[in-house]
């Protein structure tokens, strides 16, 4: 259906008509028209961020907890620089995202006018396609076309810039129907032949192992189902990215847990000694692959992956899929049920032996004391604490962050949502708001470390506003742990500027905001006041004072291989482990 | 290729060059998202030439004489056929049927033997002259790089003055549109 209307009509009709509900956002001159238009109406709710970075980690957050698209909206100049950051962020971690940005009128654009900056002009490289929308004619258009490009396909943020007085024009709304791109159009089934291939070669394997990563949660709930009907038909282990956790259940036998730089031992090493590894939707990170020319050295691969130029960037493999793991899995257990592949189950049995044993060397291990509390256990006990319970945790970044990839465990897909690719410091609080948003009877944690809470807690303010009872659950170090970790490997121990100095004292802190405080430093009180946490309905600060010297352990030194791990209680001094090429990696 | 990170398992690979040919929507900022793609992810650009080609449909040609080993040159593809404005990308030197040429004018200043000489050249390697004076010539010339090098080259002790070079345009050779 066809109705006249202004700019800022359409965009409030399109967002409607794409099934948005929430619209994360901060107002300023240039987007004053959209906004009015939102005062006059009552589906859409818009969430009043502190920060437009805020803005768009509350939207990955959202869309990352409901595979929704998220939907952002800021003004001219700085709020679209502000965004920046949260692009990039959503860039990198494939999270589809729609931002609107507001532009000075067209008659205007290139004579430095008031908060005029090159919103696509800076956004191209952090957007997966942004638009300025020059005529009224070509907004309905592209506003659904944005929606279409951010969820299809990789998914990826996009950025739309409205100039003000287009959002002023009035011109033909048209819905989201019939709209087929000219030139987009992702490719979401597996080519046969190719799948065919590698389910013959998953049972010719002795060693094989599946790597699965954020690809399979961005494919959707009925993705991880697949997997592991295809995991538990083979019998084979398997291990997942940070970026995939939850797509195959935490605690069962055949999960390795994590592997990379941080992840376990049994991970890391089935991976370096397979003869197979059947890539699902992960990219061959450096943090995964290490050295690259000691990387799997005896294993062929297969990689299914929606985008091509995932394949063959980092690693060359034997096989690969390109198509969307849900419809690539559905076809790969088909086969492999009508064929009946003959497994070498002797070898198989072997193969998980070898598993077990380096599973028996305990890798998380660590040592536990009665009077400081140790990350790690402060981590097991929330755990226990919210065993059974419907939760959803988010990170910052640093040592924090790995050991909730360690020590958590995740059941289902989409209660995961961190940073990995950027590696946003500041991503969890307003990340936490926009999940809760989205679940707001659930339980939703930020596992957070002192410095990188000080770079969005204004988002507390929003928590509060919005009676989101979001728990930020602070390891605190007093140090940015993880820098200081680097610093003992790297450079001597010389602790350059990653102390936390003037921290605030973060009860008082969630007091003035209006939320609820709680410090904990002994480890007998843990359970009693993360009991204590979960009861409050209100937004909580827990300033969980922990081991300032603990390190993240099992590591791969960068540069290493990955038989090549550091572990926790042998290291004594892990000054000298990195050689000179090493110390150039990040 | 960085050699101080990760040692790369393809760093054995020795570099080839590649002409593409890459249909875009000629829409604003395209070319942006393009010499953006080169210069953001480190690959190198030897040649670029755009042009509006089928102006009913908003086409245009962008041709690009890169290199790169071939695991660089395939990520090069992918990269541009991920691009949203773009429809499709040709490597014309894998199907081995690349007709690429290029259009340089050339400035030569000079008197006397140096002169005569110069116009001799231009005469062998098929050039035009397209303005002269009493001291000097503009030559146009057209043909494979390596001939518009060569001449470029023979011009500089003869009076060269400067050089402009339009870059590479190319296609397939044969009735299919590549
Ligand atoms: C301090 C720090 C330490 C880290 N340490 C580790 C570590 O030890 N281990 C670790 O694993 N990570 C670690 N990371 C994260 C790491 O940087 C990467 O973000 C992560 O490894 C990438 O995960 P991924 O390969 O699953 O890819 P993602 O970034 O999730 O990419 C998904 C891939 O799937 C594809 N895809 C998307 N949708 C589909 C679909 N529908 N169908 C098919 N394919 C699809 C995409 O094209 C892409 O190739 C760390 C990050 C930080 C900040
Ligand atoms: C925005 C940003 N700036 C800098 C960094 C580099 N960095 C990575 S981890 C880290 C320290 C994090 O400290 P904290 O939040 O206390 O976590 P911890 O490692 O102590 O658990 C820093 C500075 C980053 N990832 N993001
Ligand atoms: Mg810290």
């Amino acid at each position: 259906m066809s109705r006249q209307m202004t700019g800022a009509e359409m965009v409030i009709a399109a967002l409607q008509d794409q099934g948005v509900e929430v619209l994360f956002g901060y107002p300023g001159g240039s987007v004053l028209p959209i906004y009015d238009e939102i005062f006059k109406q009552e589906k859409i709710k818009h969430v009043l961020v502190r920060h437009e970075q805020g803005a768009v980690h509350a939207a990955e957050g959202y869309a990352r907890s409901t595979g929704k698209v998220g939907a952002v909206l800021v003004t001219s100049g700085p709020g679209a620089t502000n965004a920046v950051t949260g692009l990039t962020d959503a860039l990198l971690d494939s999270i589809p995202l729609v931002c609107i940005t507001g532009q000075v009128p067209t008659h205007l654009i290139g004579n430095d006018a008031f908060q005029e900056c090159d919103t696509v002009g800076i956004t191209r490289p952090c957007t997966k396609h942004n638009w300025l929308v020059k005529r009224i004619e070509d907004l309905p258009r592209i506003l659904h076309e944005a929606f279409h490009v951010a969820k299809s396909g990789r998914p990826g943020p996009v950025v739309i810039d409205i100039p003000k007085d287009v959002q002023f024009a009035t011109g033909t709304y048209h819905g989201p129907k019939n709209i087929q791109h000219k030139t987009y159009r992702p490719k979401v089934k597996g080519d046969m032949d190719a799948i065919r291939q590698a389910v013959q070669m998953l049972g010719k394997a002795h060693r094989p192992i599946f790597y699965t990563g954020g690809g399979v949660i961005n494919s959707g709930p009925h993705a991880s189902q697949l997997l592991r009907e295809l995991v538990r038909t083979t019998g084979y282990p398997i291990t997942s990215t940070l970026m995939g956790l939850g797509a195959y259940p935490g605690n069962d036998a055949q999960f390795l847990g994590m592997l990379g730089m941080h992840g376990t031992l049994e991970a890391n090493m089935a991976m370096h000694e397979s003869d197979l590894i059947i890539c699902v939707g992960a990219r061959f990170d450096d943090r995964i692959t290490g050295r690259l020319d000691a990387f799997a050295p005896h294993a062929k691969k297969i990689h299914i992956d929606i985008d091509p130029s995932s394949i063959n960037k980092i690693i060359k493999v034997d096989c690969p899929i390109v198509g969307d793991v849900g419809h690539v899995l559905e076809d790969m257990i088909r086969v492999w049920k009508s064929t009946q592949p003959d497994v070498d189950k002797k070898a198989i049995r072997k193969w998980w032996e070898k598993i077990d044993h380096w599973r028996a060397r305990k890798c998380l291990a660590y040592r536990n004391s009665d009077e400081i509390i140790k990350p790690q256990y402060a981590l097991q006990r929330l755990q226990e604490a919210v065993k059974g319970k419907d939760v959803y945790f988010t990170t910052e970044v640093g040592q924090h962050q790995m050991w909730a990839a360690q020590f958590l465990t995740f059941d289902e897909p989409n209660r995961w949502m961190t940073s990995g690719g950027l590696g946003t410091m500041g991503y969890g609080i307003p990340a936490a708001v926009g999940v809760q948003m989205a679940h707001p009877k659930s339980l939703v944690i930020d596992i957070a470390g002192e410095a990188s809470v000080m770079m969005t807690m204004q988002e507390i303010s929003t928590a509060v506003q919005y009676r989101l009872p979001i728990k930020i659950f602070i390891l605190n170090n007093h140090y940015m742990g993880m820098v200081r970790q680097w610093q003992e490997l790297l450079h001597g121990g010389r602790y350059s500027e990653s102390y936390s100095h003037a921290l605030p004292d973060f009860v008082k802190l969630a007091d003035a905001m209006g939320g609820v405080g709680i410090r904990c430093e002994k480890p007998s009180e843990l359970d009693a006041k993360i009991a204590e946490m979960i009861a409050v309905d209100r937004p909580v600060i827990f300033d969980c004072v922990v081991d300032p010297a603990e390190n993240c352990f099992p590591m791969i030194p960068s540069g290493k291989a990955h038989n090549e791990m550091l572990f926790g209680e042998t290291v004594e001094d892990i000054g000298d482990v990195i050689d000179e090429k090493g110390k150039m990696l990040v | 290729m960085n050699t101080t990170h990760y040692p790369s398992a393809h760093i054995f690979q020795s570099p080839e060059t590649h002409t593409l040919s890459v249909v875009v929507d000629n829409e604003p900022g395209v070319l942006a998202r393009v010499v953006g793609l080169f210069s953001g992810r480190g690959y190198n650009i030897e040649s670029l030439t755009v042009s509006e080609t089928e102006h009913e449909k908003h086409l245009s040609r962008i041709t690009i004489v890169t290199t790169g080993t071939p695991m660089v040159i395939e990520q090069i593809k992918n990269q541009l056929d991920r691009l949203v404005p773009v429809h499709r990308v040709v490597d014309l030197t894998v199907s081995g049927k690349v007709l690429a040429r290029e259009l340089a004018l050339i400035k030569v200043k000079g008197k006397g033997e140096a002169r005569v000489e110069a116009l001799r050249l231009g005469d062998a390697f098929r050039a035009r002259v397209v303005d002269a004076t009493t001291e000097s010539f503009v030559f146009e010339i057209t043909g494979k790089s390596d001939k518009i090098d060569e001449f470029v080259g023979l011009m500089g002790p003869l009076g060269l003055v400067e050089y402009s070079r339009t870059g590479v345009a190319a296609i397939s050779r044969g009735p299919e549109a590549s």
